[in-house]
């Protein structure tokens, strides 16, 4: 029908997706409530700390939320597949001629574009607690929690798609999640961390997302904390999107 | 002039106690505008042999064709080809009738225009007008049957896969959809392929059965024909020459007395 039947197709997905999230405003709200509590009763904590920031705790703080909203939200995507495979909605797509790509980019776009608009409503909230820092720097953090999500939420379909049972689902994310949490120093920066802590949290990619985004939120971009960041973020949407698309072709094999 | 043809057809799965072999060998040939009715005690390989003409599976062994298309080397065309209703159908029971329909014909490549016009005309013709708008977690079995139906003629498809059409519906429903099927073939000359458990819904509707047991075609023909063969006479009961054929009751339907 069009030149690129990967774009209509795409677009396609992400309008089912998006009208579904639409009618739900509690699925609109409801991912943001985890990091507002952290901003409100855990931030406050940290104004008068030393935390080798050149910058105020908030714009230690705030970035590190921006990716704990990412990594806990994107991470359980992949419920809504479970149910939806329940259903044989999945099944009766991928016997279509629909793009396999599309079927998972028009997902995942549709998550991105919910998180970042979460993301916007919660450095609006931390603005109002007290946060300072430059837009440039605030809307490379909102590139970055895209970046993360749409990356997480492809790994997350993908497994859903291989689990299919909501009780072997749950426990494996928890189990993901929680570390990936703790060792990429989302809540407090990892340099303040003794050395075996700070080399092991080198292994966590989400480490360097987030010193990236903590770059930003200090104004200086042209750093290599920003190089890493960028490259480590590009990288892993491409593995993820790259496994999610397979497993949408093959799956039921 | 066939238009599904299979050769050698199987499928192993790896499982922890060695390879299980669903699907071993299926030689079937369905000639265009035909009503082929495969049936087979639970487990025969049935399901797994319709995933794999609907491309959701890759055959491990054998080639087939479906309307003049490689199963295999190209299975987009296939799928441009054929409809598939599922047991479980496939509609998310918070999105509308309309909707469903729309969407569907347009992961069919229909245009926004097109996709609506054929889910209003599908929709006349199904019975479905004053349920448009209403959200499919509303409708009752029959209606949900016939949106499932309407699905997957979205496209006017040359064939089209229903596996267990009518189970779990009430007598009249089913009847329903028997003229439903025999319609759709008579208006279009579409080519229908279902699975079935209840005999007495083979010998209404199927031209021509295919028995499959364990993996591979066990007997072939008219109902009239398997009946003879197998059961005395034209006169016999479907059921009785289903038993001789597989040597074992059917799929244990103990709640209607209609099925083996």
């Amino acid at each position: 029908m069009t030149a690129s039947p990967l774009l209509s197709d795409t677009a396609l997905i992400f309008g089912r997706y998006a009208r579904q999230t639409l009618r739900s405003k509690f699925q609109i709200l409801f991912g943001i409530l985890m990091p507002l509590l952290y901003l409100l009763f855990f931030g406050p904590l940290l104004t008068g700390m030393p935390l080798g920031s050149t910058g105020s705790s908030w714009q230690v703080l705030v970035p590190g939320l921006l990716l704990q909203l990412g990594l806990f939200s994107a991470s359980f995507a992949g419920f809504a597949i479970i149910i939806e495979n329940g259903y044989g909605v999945v099944e009766r797509m991928r016997v279509t001629p629909v793009s396999r790509l599309a079927l998972l980019l028009g997902r995942v776009l549709r998550d991105a574009a919910l998180f970042v608009f979460q993301a916007v409503l919660l450095v609006l909230a931390a603005l109002v607690m007290g946060l300072r820092a430059p837009l440039a720097g605030i809307l490379i953090g909102f590139a970055f929690v895209a970046l993360l999500t749409l990356s997480l939420a492809s790994l997350s379909y993908a497994l859903a798609m291989k689990v299919r049972t909501p009780q072997g689902f749950g426990p494996a994310i928890n189990s993901i999640a929680m570390p990936s949490m703790l060792l990429s120093g989302l809540m407090l920066p990892m340099t303040l961390a003794p050395a075996w802590l700070n080399v092991l949290s080198h292994f966590m990619p989400f480490r360097y997302l987030v010193d990236a985004v903590r770059s930003a939120y200090l104004g200086s971009y042209a750093t290599t904390t920003m190089l890493y960041g960028g490259l480590v973020a590009v990288g892993f949407a491409v593995l993820a999107v790259t496994v999610g698309t397979r497993v949408f072709r093959t799956a039921g094999a | 002039m066939a238009i599904i043809s299979t050769a050698g057809l199987a499928r192993t799965f790896p499982s922890k106690a060695g390879p299980v072999e669903a699907v071993r060998g299926i030689d079937l040939t369905v000639r265009a505008g035909e009503i082929l009715g495969f049936l087979g005690p639970n487990g025969a390989g049935k399901t797994t042999t319709l995933r794999m003409l609907t491309t959701l599976l890759p055959p491990t062994g054998g080639a087939a064709t479906v309307a003049g298309h490689d199963l295999v080397r190209d299975p987009a065309a296939v799928r441009r080809a054929c409809g598939y209703v599922a047991q479980s159908g496939g509609v998310d029971p918070n999105i509308s009738v309309r909707e469903e329909l729309v969407t569907q014909g347009r992961l069919y490549r229909l245009g926004k225009a097109q996709a609506a016009l054929r889910a209003g005309e599908l929709a006349a013709d199904l019975g479905l007008c004053d349920l448009l708008d209403r959200k499919t977690s509303t409708l009752s079995g029959g209606q949900r049957r016939r949106l499932d139906i309407a699905m997957g003629l979205m496209h006017r498809p040359a064939v089209l896969f229903l596996d267990e059409p009518t189970t779990g519906l009430d007598p009249g429903s089913r009847t329903d959809l028997w003229d439903l099927v025999r319609r759709i073939r008579a208006d279009h000359g579409t080519t229908v392929f279902l699975t079935t458990h209840y005999l007495d819904e083979a010998d209404a509707l199927a031209d021509r059965l295919v028995i499959v047991d364990k993996g591979v075609i066990v007997a072939e023909g008219t109902p009239t024909d398997l009946k003879t063969q197998y059961a005395g006479g034209p006169d016999a009961s479907l059921q009785d020459a289903f038993l001789a054929i597989t040597g074992r009751s059917a799929a244990p339907q103990e709640s209607t007395p209609v099925a083996v």
